[in-house]
């Protein structure tokens, strides 16, 4: 869907569902997904149906994942970071995981 | 970095949103010695009009064209200002109390304020058509910020839909960088006309008149252009074509990407849960806060301004976030010295000359804004808009009994991408006006926050001692 620009910015290597992926310096978590040409980053907790970055400004949460751990997190608003381990979201929470 | 135990307990005042309206009100208010922090969510200032103003990798300063580039100045003015700018802070809780619930890097604080100055703008109206949810479709305003920010640039087969400046400025853009873009269904009314041009004269002689001008010529010189009053996206686990029809005529056209715009509305969440009065505004048809002369609000000593007091654009934003500081200022540090408020005044009505003619002429049509059947309204809880409809039909007075029955608005967007839609449909259906329904009735947190962020609040021993009521 996107390409950059000019491939120039320090390279930021990255981890997303366990496959290395690479960013670059100044990249969102989600931005770095678009670049990479991840289609979806999570699936709906009515119906899972899959959903991808929307409006990238904080208002629309379709980007949510797990950054590091922490799940539910706006991709859009977190700068990507050396060894970042990214999950996408499935569905809804199941109690205890 | 400034981290969240870096911060005082209080500050006379706190602006929280560092767009052009923000940047403005922080520097001039600690220009004029008040102590000021600025709280943005984004990773670094600029907001969304000049977003990642300070490190955006599009070296070519044609692409985004030098209207982007002024906001390097308000970004270099703040931060020389003395103001505390504090970027990846998420205010999550404002009450009229003044008392700032802020979370930085995981770590939550309340900080208390004598002014806030609200300068959280605007984002794009839902545009809810069928299929608006499938990835692949994004906002024109999300693929701008990815081109600003990352220098991403649509390279497969592209779609733009929709009306408003915004649809042609990133067409322009887009172009300029070398990206793809295979057709604009322009879904602008004809009719909108009828309404928009005794303001022509006004906006001919506004700034943005001759740049539109140039702007459309330069699109239409190099993409197909279509007149269209029906669009949907097509696909099963992603978009594959975008479908439109004008006039009964329906087309296919494959597609990669489909970005979408239909104008842009204050973002009134915080302020909404703040306890500041808003009211129906029919030519914007959104919600805006209820302003005095100087973007005070109902909440004493709370202010709303730049686009989030009323869309008027990034330029008359920064003179409205000097209007409100300077108001903050004069009742903080009267002895203060201030710019002549009459000159930035002449300013901001000279910025809001062509607004009319732009509010009417891009008013989204009621097809765009009233979905039917089963197209989403609510998107994060997948309520249709006829399951709205047949809620309102049967009795649901208004949004508020809506979540009850249906959840719509009540997912992690906490109604941003439904609330105008609900409120409408609603209207439709009950014959009443949009002012009549009412909003949503917002709460904190507005942002959501973990239970690790609240428990890592400071606490005082006389607090942690005190009995909880």
């Amino acid at each position: 869907m996107f390409k950059r620009l000019a491939d120039t910015g320090t390279a930021v290597a990255i981890v997303v569902d366990g496959k290395p992926v690479a960013a670059r310096a100044g990249d969102t978590v989600a931005a770095a997904l678009l670049a990479a040409g991840i289609d979806h980053c999570r699936t709906t907790p009515v119906t899972g149906a899959p959903r991808a970055p929307y409006c990238l400004m904080g208002v629309c949460f379709e980007c949510l994942v797990t950054v590091d751990g922490v799940g539910s997190r706006q991709g859009c608003l977190i700068p990507v970071h050396d060894g970042m381990k990214v999950e996408t979201q499935i569905g809804k929470r199941e109690a205890g995981r | 970095m400034t981290a969240a135990s870096d911060l005082a307990p209080s500050y006379d005042l706190v602006v929280i949103g560092g767009g052009p309206a923000g940047l403005a009100a922080a520097s001039l208010a600690a220009r004029a010695g008040v102590s000021t922090v600025l709280f943005d969510e984004n990773p670094g200032v600029g907001g969304q009009i000049y977003r990642a103003i300070t490190t955006t990798p599009v070296a070519d300063r044609a692409v985004l064209g030098e209207d982007y580039w002024a906001g390097a100045e308000l970004a270099s003015e703040a931060k020389a200002s003395g103001a505390l700018i504090v970027n990846g802070a998420t205010v999550w809780s404002l009450d009229p109390q003044k008392i700032v619930g802020v979370s930085i890097a995981g770590k939550a604080r309340m900080i208390e304020a004598k002014h806030v100055i609200i300068a959280t703008g605007s984002q794009e109206r839902p545009f809810p058509i069928p299929g608006w949810t499938l990835p692949g479709v994004m906002t024109a305003g999300g693929a701008q910020t990815a081109l600003k920010a990352q220098g991403l640039v649509p390279s497969g087969r592209t779609v733009m839909a929709g009306t408003g400046p915004l649809l042609w400025l990133l067409a322009a853009q887009t172009l300029r960088a070398g990206g793809r873009i295979d057709a604009i269904l322009d879904t602008t009314p004809w009719r909108n006309w009828l309404q928009a041009l005794v303001h022509l004269p006004d906006f001919a002689l506004s700034p943005y008149f001759a740049k539109g001008l140039a702007l459309l010529r330069e699109v239409k010189a190099k993409v197909p252009v279509h007149r269209i009053d029906r669009v949907g996206a097509v696909g099963k686990e992603k978009l594959s074509e975008v479908v439109f029809a004008s006039g009964g005529r329906e087309r296919r056209l494959p597609a990669d990407l489909l970005l979408l715009h239909q104008g842009v509305v204050p973002n009134v969440n915080l302020a909404n849960a703040a306890g500041v009065e808003h009211v129906w505004n029919d030519r914007q048809l959104c919600f805006v806060p209820v302003l005095d002369a100087d973007f005070g609000s109902s909440v004493p000593g709370i202010a709303v301004t730049g686009d989030g007091a009323g869309i008027a654009g990034g330029t008359a934003a920064a003179e409205r976030g000097r209007i409100a500081a300077i108001a903050a200022v004069r009742a903080l540090r009267p002895e203060a010295t201030l710019p002549d408020t009459q000159a930035i005044r002449q300013k901001l009505q000279r910025e809001e000359m062509g607004r009319a003619f732009l509010d009417w002429l891009n008013r989204p049509a009621e097809s765009f804004r009233q979905p039917e059947g089963e197209t989403l309204a609510c998107r994060c809880e997948e309520v249709t808009a006829k399951q709205v409809r047949d809620m309102a039909r049967i009795g649901c007075e208004g949004p508020n009994q809506m979540k009850a029955f249906l959840r719509c608005g009540m997912g992690p967007c906490q109604g941003r991408l439904c609330g105008l839609t609900v409120t409408e449909l609603i209207a439709a259906e009950r014959k009443m006006t949009p002012a009549e329904v009412g909003y949503y009735r917002l709460r904190p947190p507005v942002k959501p926050i973990t239970l690790a962020e609240l428990a890592s609040l400071p606490i005082s021993e006389a607090e942690r001692k005190a009995v909880e009521r």
